[in-house]
């Protein structure tokens, strides 16, 4: 037991994050039974919702955990360099408006290029969210928490002006963008399913982030300064300031990119709620992956079939969906607290063994 | 144990596996000056945090002034009359020397009320401060005062001072110990952590030596001499230091500064209209004392400091051994391989050779007898000396044209100074280039060819004469 | 034009007041070095906790279950924030995740499934005598219900015991420097647990206004971003408790003009009023010392605590 304590922490972390999960569904089946519902059926169909049956997974599961995956790694890239991005959400959103954008005014002329222009407007509307709180954090040294939350409002603000004004429907009657055209649509991996190709681009993204960060230079850069930014400033030499500057941009990017994914691959249009809070969620993501972009990928699905199962619970056994909202919350907490009570655990062996070893003599 | 003003009875501590203090009994008596010496790493700050409340001991007990006390916290401490001035400072630096002086006390909180306390006591006990200066900005030295203020404000009969000389320029240090001598009248008592004899013999009615988390040797000082302490600190009887023989430096200058002029983060000129070069194959020492530039100007001739202006020519490689090596100098939760890879992290381009990093560790780890488990230990589970060992080792690994170090003996034991220094030394004669800076002015005056004197931002080169240096540290000369 | 000015500034009021117990207790949870993203939480669960209450035994049994659920929320989030020094940021976020999902699941549970529209008694307003007889002004701010005066009342008292209380002094220190108050002595972890049950009690409150003097229901989310905006409204409020209390009035009247120009269909979007709060909230963070005015161990951990 020692030895694994010893070992890789995060891959601890995940091995207990494994064990954790699945204490939790234990939890969630024990909450479900006290709001009075059939647990069997239940769990039942929480499975059937997100792991049953590969439509479930391939229409269901997979599609929700595509923005999470992204959204999850411009988290965790960000937390890594030490900057707290959680303006993922605001990030994505606007992400989400330029991709509509582009997708309604430009599609007639970018033809087949439409969905390359329309993510990359996605990005950079992404890079441009985050230019803010980058700078003023550059610039006036003021906490990118704050900030972040307020781009997030102003995010909001901006789509619910969009969709009642320039990007509204012809009609003027709903407050939502009108459905992108054929060629607007990102193209789903087989005619049958949902799944679109954004998942498998997210896929590679966070394998190229992890290998990047660990077999380049930059990406060493990106770590020592996630350490401790003194001494990388003072040995390494390493331009912090510039360097957070670059990750926080970049972070947005791939926030934009996830409303870009979005709107191209799921919803076909822009209305006021087009994000359920993902660029929140991919904070609890980033955290169950340890902060390593490869095992984003696994949080990112499980955090996706946990909604995706819930939502099939609210719908076959009327379980309510906010359940499984705070089992997920549940296992934050746990992740969170566990380092620190295997600390104080030990603290609290050395002092026994102290007294113990007194006694003996 | 009446005259026993502070009694601690077989103090025991671990952290992890690692025994800090295994069994320590310590009695201060009342009206003494109580120093404890060891090297760094021998105990002496855990044992105090303990009886200042800050660390819980596994096992032992905590006399004050003839009852037996249970400290959960320093609160528990002060109101039992035991106050502690930590090394480093605990103040709030946005707030003024009042507020910080009554933080935490029951005094009645009204400014114009704290403000007359706060000035009659520093009139009192002669610790001069300003009430309504903001704390970040004032001098080390001040800080100090404010901080000892601070204790004496709760009466405390017992001071602890940890290592109080370290952070002040010579005239200041003995300036201190005689406030020291003076407060510690019939019914109070002072502990003083040091590892300067030099302090021992000043101050000191009583010493006590630990040693590995053990106490090694208690005594009256006056009984005790000078061998018999510096025998209990280290275990066995040092070697003799084998006098560097000066050479006159033969290299081509490598280091050129004309006319620089230094400005610290927030601007404000440190070093003013600076000349001077440096020779391969030599070892320059700087000296001064705080606030006199010496900081800025290592940074600047380690490239880390951009001149403001005039012309400061560097080499093409520079290795550098920051003060802070823990902040500055080191990714604690990393291992040994990563750490180094931080030396010169900006200028690495495209793929990282982990294998070849690999390889240079272990060559470090054992060219230069690094106690670590291999190139894959965290940096935070080696020592303080061998972390030290590793920065120097991968400062000087790929034979750069210029060396900085800053006190680079400090936080070292005896033993392991006397390495650093004989290394300084070799490197020199292999036409390397050294500056280091120091607080200890024999230290610079036993391996340094020549020594730079900063003094209120003007750099001067002094005579290697001790007197000389500290009177233009001090602007006496 | 006098009705229109007073409407609109009862309403600012009226908007203002949940946002302004929120942001306070916010505030002070700041000014002791925690920054509880969790407030969104304690807000949704005061909502809760002020159905339930109000439902069971009317307004004053309301206003308790507001306040507790806010606390028991906060208390959550202190136990692993501050007692166990998790990441302030990410447990705030799970705790409001958590309270979200819980009292919509338990609404459902409680008051049915299909989330029949529940009615509970309300707060009436309570018009202050004389005062509320000013015109214009008196029947906007004296003729509110109770928990606008707690709002009004709280904020010079909060000023005072930050300024001038022993214990403020403690309480600002342990913000810009948990070690030093240690060291003096003081017990940081306290006082942040203090100020950590503090915020939640005012955002319990905070939940129990949108409840039971605007609303008159609870409804899935209707926190809407509330404990987050407070966020926005301690940064432009300077960290200082008058300073916060005027923001909030600031953010209620930019929406109380939303709807008056909403009304009047002018050619400027009602979104930008909505936006302007925020932005005046990023300008006001770019001056000051330190080029803000944050307390310097703001989310920070308590490092080295007793071992």
């Amino acid at each position: 037991m020692s030895a694994i304590l010893r070992g890789h922490a995060s891959t601890v972390r995940f091995l207990f994050g494994g064990s954790v999960v699945v204490v939790l569904l234990g939890v969630l089946a024990g909450t479900i039974a006290l709001g009075g519902f059939p647990v069997g059926a239940s769990l039942q169909s929480l499975v059937r919702g997100s792991i049953g049956s590969p439509d479930a997974l391939l229409s269901a599961t997979f599609v929700r955990a595509s923005p999470l995956l992204l959204t999850g790694l411009a988290v965790a890239l960000s937390f890594r360099s030490g900057v707290f991005n959680i303006g993922a959400e605001g990030q994505l959103v606007v992400g989400a408006a330029a991709a509509t954008f582009v997708a309604i005014r430009a599609e007639q002329w970018l033809d087949v290029w439409t969905v390359p222009v329309e993510l990359a407007a996605a990005a950079a509307a992404g890079i441009a969210w985050a230019i803010v709180p980058a700078w003023l954090r550059r610039r006036f040294r003021v906490p990118e928490v704050i900030t972040t939350i307020m781009m997030n409002f102003l995010a909001t603000f901006l789509v619910s002006y969009l969709v009642r004004g320039p990007l509204q429907e012809p009609t003027r009657v709903y407050p939502q963008s009108s459905t992108f055209a054929e060629l607007a649509r990102i193209p789903t991996v087989h005619p049958m399913v949902r799944l679109h190709w954004g998942f498998v681009l997210a896929i590679l993204l966070a394998l190229f982030l992890g290998w990047a960060l660990r077999h380049t230079a930059s990406g060493f850069r990106i770590i020592a300064v996630g350490v401790n930014p003194r001494a990388a400033e003072e040995t390494g030499r390493i331009d912090v300031d510039r360097l957070t500057w670059l990750v926080f941009l970049g972070s947005g990017a791939l926030a934009g990119l996830a409303g870009g994914i979005e709107v191209g691959g799921v919803t076909y249009a822009l209305y006021d709620n087009v994000s359920p809070g993902y660029g929140y969620t991919a904070i609890a993501v980033a955290l169950l992956a340890g902060l390593q972009p490869v095992m984003v990928v696994p949080s990112a699905i499980l955090f996706g079939g946990l909604s995706a199962g819930a939502a099939a619970m609210q719908r076959d056994v009327a379980v309510p969906a906010g359940f499984v909202e705070f089992v997920q919350a549940l296992i934050i907490l746990a992740l969170l607290a566990a380092p620190h009570i295997v600390a104080f655990m030990q603290q609290r062996l050395a002092r026994l063994q102290a007294v113990e070893q007194q006694g003996a003599r | 144990m009446s005259d026993r003003l502070l009694d601690l009875r077989n103090v025991q501590k671990r952290f992890g596996s690692v025994v800090a203090l295994d069994g320590v009994s310590l009695q201060v008596a009342s009206g003494s000056v109580h120093a404890l010496l060891g090297e760094n790493g021998a105990g002496k700050t855990t044992l105090m945090r303990i009886a200042y409340g800050l660390t819980r001991p596994d096992l032992g007990r905590i006399g004050v002034g003839g009852t037996w006390r249970h400290f959960r916290s320093p609160m528990d401490a002060l109101d039992a009359g035991v106050g502690m001035v930590q090394q480093h400072f605990s103040l709030v630096p946005s707030m003024t020397v009042a507020e910080n002086v009554v933080l935490g006390t029951r005094l009645p909180f009204r400014p114009t009320v704290i403000r007359r306390i706060v000035l009659e006591l520093a009139e009192k006990t002669g610790l001069p401060v300003d009430p309504d200066a903001r704390v970040e900005t004032l001098s080390i030295g001040a800080q100090q005062r404010v901080e000892i203020l601070k204790v004496l404000v709760r009466d405390a009969r017992v001071l602890i001072l940890d290592e109080p000389t370290a952070v002040l320029p010579p005239q200041q240090g003995r300036e201190l110990l005689s406030w020291v001598r003076n407060f510690c009248t019939e019914d109070r008592a002072v502990v003083l952590i040091t590892h300067k004899l030099e302090d021992v013999r000043a101050v000191a009615d009583a010493v006590t030596v630990l040693r590995g988390g053990r106490c090694i040797l208690t005594g009256k000082t006056y009984d005790i001499p000078d061998d018999t302490l510096v025998g209990a600190m280290l275990g066995a009887p040092l070697e003799p230091v084998e006098r560097v023989v000066r050479h006159a430096p033969s290299g081509p200058p490598i280091l050129q500064a004309k006319d620089v002029t230094l400005r610290d983060a927030r601007g404000i000129v440190r070093i003013r209209n600076a000349d001077f070069s440096v020779r391969a194959g030599e070892v320059i020492g700087v000296a001064g004392v705080e606030g006199s530039g010496h900081r800025e100007l290592l940074r600047a001739v380690a490239g880390r400091l951009k001149p403001f202006s005039g012309s400061l020519v560097l080499p093409q490689r520079v290795g550098y051994v920051p003060e802070d090596r823990q902040n500055d100098a080191l990714l604690a939760s990393l291992d040994l391989r990563q750490n180094l890879l931080l030396h010169d992290a900006a200028r690495r381009r495209g793929f990282l050779r982990w294998k070849s990093v690999e390889r240079s560790a272990e060559s470090l780890i054992s060219a230069f007898d690094i106690h670590a488990s291999g190139p894959r230990a965290a940096v935070d589970t080696l020592s303080g000396g061998n972390q030290q060992r590793f920065v120097l080792a991968r400062e000087i690994s790929d034979r750069p044209d210029l060396l900085v170090a800053a006190n680079p003996t400090r936080g070292l034991d005896v033993r392991a100074a006397q390495y650093v220094l004989e290394l300084l030394g070799k490197l020199r004669d292999d036409g390397m280039a050294v500056i280091i800076q120091s607080n200890d002015i024999d230290e610079l005056l036993e391996t340094c060819d020549r020594i730079l004197v900063t003094h209120a931002g003007r750099v001067r080169e002094a005579r290697p004469d001790r007197d000389l240096i500290g009177r233009i540290m001090v602007g006496a000369a | 034009m006098e009705t229109l000015l007073t409407a609109f500034l009862a309403s600012t009021v009226r908007t203002a007041t949940p946002l302004a117990l929120a942001s306070l207790g916010e505030g002070m949870c700041e000014r002791a070095g925690v920054i509880n993203l969790g407030m969104e939480g304690t807000i949704i669960a005061g909502a809760f906790g002020a159905a339930v209450g109000a439902a069971a035994g009317g307004t004053v049994l309301g206003i308790a279950g507001g306040a507790l659920a806010g606390l028991v929320v906060s208390c959550v989030f202190g136990i692993f924030a501050i007692w166990l020094r998790t990441d302030q940021i990410i447990t705030g976020t799970a705790v409001t995740l958590g309270a979200l999902g819980l009292t919509s699941a338990l609404y459902r549970v409680t008051f049915g499934t299909q989330g029949v529209a529940l009615s509970i008694p309300t707060l009436a307003p309570l018009p202050l005598p004389l005062l509320s007889s000013i015109p214009v002004l008196g029947s906007a701010f004296f003729s509110q219900p109770v928990l606008t005066y707690i709002a009004f009342v709280l904020a010079p008292v909060c000023s005072w015991f930050l300024f001038r209380t022993r214990t403020g002094l403690i309480w600002r220190a342990t913000g810009e420097s948990p070690e030093a108050v240690r060291s003096a002595g003081g017990r940081p972890v306290q006082v942040q647990l203090l100020a950590t049950s503090l915020s939640g009690l005012l955002g319990g409150l905070a939940g129990a206004c949108l409840v039971l003097s605007q609303v008159g229901t609870f409804a899935d989310g209707m926190s809407a971003g509330r404990g987050f905006i407070a966020i926005a409204v301690v940064a432009l409020g300077r960290w200082h408790p008058s300073g916060i209390l005027a923001a909030s009035l600031l953010f209620g009247g930019s929406s109380a003009l939303q709807y008056l120009f909403q009304a009047a269909a002018t050619a400027i979007p009602y979104q930008v009023f909505l936006a302007l709060p925020y932005m005046m909230a990023l300008v006001v963070l770019t001056s000051g010392r330190r080029g803000h005015a944050a307390p310097a161990a703001l989310g920070g951990k308590l490092e080295n605590s007793l071992s």
